[in-house]
């Protein structure tokens, strides 16, 4: 029996191999290129919301930096509800992914998806269902740092 | 023993061929604007159709559909013996609350988008075995449907790679009667589930290709017919990348299909829609046959055709499990007599 | 120039996103994660505070910020209010993101709906 395993272990990989030679691969520089771009774009209106907040309305670091993520959420929130987030999304991959604005995406589209199963179990129990585990992983490593910093660095 | 069995996967309807007598398809606002537009009995303007959810308006596709069948035959509800249909959603919920509105005695499969050529078997069987004069068949699947239970919500950002394929919105289904005027089905291969470790959901032409490869082989081994007994040789939803690896396993056996051979997957959208790698759904093979293939046979253009519709057979929590995805194909072979 | 290094700080984050994306058939979902965890890290490391120094917003934006103001919290928590601090720090930091994050999400899906593709 074990032979039988291990010949088709072999069929198997050797016919992956040959599956995954046979379509074009995602075209990365050009894909990095929009990653960058719109990335790269998305970060510098964060600055200029940031220096706003700093310069006209006299908040210290922390609270400009609150600022520029919840106006940043929103902007991302209004544009998922639009439908052109995703339309942006297809082109700028992980440049739309990857800020705050990514994350914004995560809690909205799957809140609006699900908004026919329901207030509750819908929109309510769904809308984490993407970014609950950036919370989860991300809180628990928070803390983590902040353990080791009372236990050893304190 | 079994006396209309040949070989080890294959049944021949030799008593009464069940034949084809009606036919119909509704497709979304995307297929019908693909090269195929002509073919379809109705265009949706719209993917919701006026309905308040996704689910709601793949279930009226697919009640409209299956009437519209029947009213091409002049035949009541009442009259149908049996309704064999599947889709894609979990517990088959389009079929089943169809069915509920149809009010035909009914069994509801699932065969992922094998479901078209899954449900045409067990049909065939039932009016050649004597035990059904009219069997209504119909698979559907939609667009947004699929897309939110297998992957996103619609509306998050991401990016497909371009071995993606694009679910079809749509339905398609065929009434099969032990008399009347149509084209008869006389064989059906039975796939098997095959598993070659693919695990990639977006590239599901992979993980059904063998198993298309694998029940044409049989289907040919058992009957002792080649290719070139076949004008056309049509697979479900492989699409672009699938269908080049379906060639190549079959040439390997000694079979070369390539002069003749379609996918259904490869025919609906045009390389401009921006699908990827082409169509998939249950929906795919259905408006196909049901639409384009059936009018090349009335037209006199094909005679004898083999359709292999290919079901990719994991879900959302096998795959999360690290399972690769299990595949199948289930052939029937449509003739023109006389 | 301020925005300069914002923009380049910013794509080259993205950049390393979308490779990992192209190579590796990570969901975006494991991406969030990844780099959300990863910006705690190398803050509790004491890296990332280096790169928001030369990079701004370019360095706060993308998600490791995001684990940035995580991390940074629940240090500045231990330093204020001892081992509560360790896991209040984190979410106060943050509270305003989530919170609005929330409340957006909230309200963006009572008053659209998804359309489909084309």
């Amino acid at each position: 029996m074990e032979s039988l395993d291990v010949k088709q272990k072999k069929i198997n990989q050797e016919y992956q191999k040959y599956a995954n030679s046979i379509p074009p691969k995602s075209n990365t520089v050009t894909n990095c290129a929009m990653a960058f771009l719109v990335g790269g774009i998305i970060c510098t209106i964060g600055q200029a919301i940031n220096n706003i907040a700093k310069n006209y309305y006299n908040m210290n670091t922390e609270e400009a930096s609150a600022t520029t993520s919840i106006t940043l959420i929103l902007i991302a929130a209004l544009l998922t509800g639009l439908g052109l987030y995703e339309k942006i999304g297809k082109r700028a991959g992980a440049g739309s992914i990857v800020p705050i604005t990514g994350f914004s995406n995560s809690i909205v589209s799957p809140a609006m998806e699900h908004k026919r199963e329901g207030y509750v179990m819908g929109i309510g129990a769904k809308m984490f269902s993407v970014a609950g585990p950036v919370l989860v992983y991300g809180v628990s490593a928070s803390v983590v740092v902040g353990l080791i910093h009372y236990f050893f660095i304190k | 023993m079994a006396q209309n069995r040949i070989g080890g996967q294959t049944i021949v309807f030799t008593k009464n061929p069940p034949k084809i007598i009606s036919r119909a398809s509704i497709v979304g606002k995307k297929e019908g604007e693909g090269p195929l537009a002509e073919y379809f009995d109705k265009i949706l303007e719209d993917d919701l159709w006026g309905e308040k959810s996704w689910e709601k308006a793949e279930r009226r596709m697919f009640i409209e559909t299956a009437q519209m069948i029947l009213e091409r035959a002049k035949k009541e509800p009442s009259e149908i013996n049996y309704l064999f249909a599947g889709d894609l959603l979990d517990q088959i919920i389009t079929a089943t609350f169809g069915a509920r509105s149809l009010g035909i005695p009914y069994y509801g499969l699932y065969g992922a988008c094998s479901s078209m050529t899954q449900t045409i078997s067990l049909g065939a069987a039932m009016i050649d075995g004597g035990y059904a004069d009219h069997v209504l068949c119909v698979t559907s699947s939609h667009f947004c449907t699929a897309e939110r239970q297998f992957r996103f919500p619609l509306e998050m950002g991401v990016q497909r790679p371009p071995t993606a394929q694009w679910t079809v919105t749509g339905a398609g289904g065929v009434l099969l009667s032990s008399s009347g005027e149509g084209p008869c089905i006389t064989h059906a291969t039975t796939g098997k589930v095959i598993d070659f470790g693919i695990k990639d959901a977006n590239y599901m032409g992979a993980a059904m290709a063998p198993a298309a490869a694998d029940t044409l082989k049989a289907h040919f081994e058992d009957t002792g017919r080649g290719p070139q007994d076949y004008d056309l040789i049509v697979t479900g939803d492989l699409a672009k990348y699938g269908r080049q690896l379906t060639i190549d396993l079959l040439k390997k056996e000694g079979y070369d299909i390539e002069d003749r051979y379609i996918d259904c997957g490869c025919e609906i959208y045009s390389e401009e829609q921006d699908v990827h790698a082409g169509a998939s759904g249950c929906a795919c093979s259905a408006v196909v046959l049901a639409g384009y293939l059936l009018k090349k046979m009335e037209d006199g253009e094909l005679n004898r055709i083999l359709i292999a519709s290919t079901g990719a057979l994991h879900s959302t929590i096998s795959s999360q499990q690290g399972d690769s995805i299990p595949s199948i194909a289930h052939a029937i072979v449509i003739e023109k007599k006389g | 120039m301020e925005y300069i290094r914002a923009f380049i700080t910013g794509g080259l984050i993205c950049v390393i996103g979308q490779i990992l994306i192209d190579k590796t058939n990570l969901t975006s979902a494991r991406i969030l994660v990844l780099f959300a965890t990863l910006g705690v890290i190398l803050t509790g490391l004491g890296i990332y505070e280096h790169v928001v120094e030369f990079g701004g917003a370019g360095a706060t934006v993308p998600l490791p910020g995001f684990g940035y103001a995580l991390a940074k919290g629940a240090i500045k928590g231990v330093k204020e209010m001892g081992i509560l601090g360790a896991f209040s720090g984190g979410i106060m930091a943050t509270a305003g993101g989530i919170a609005a994050a929330i409340v957006f999400g909230y309200l963006t899906a009572v008053l659209f709906d998804p359309k489909s593709k084309n």
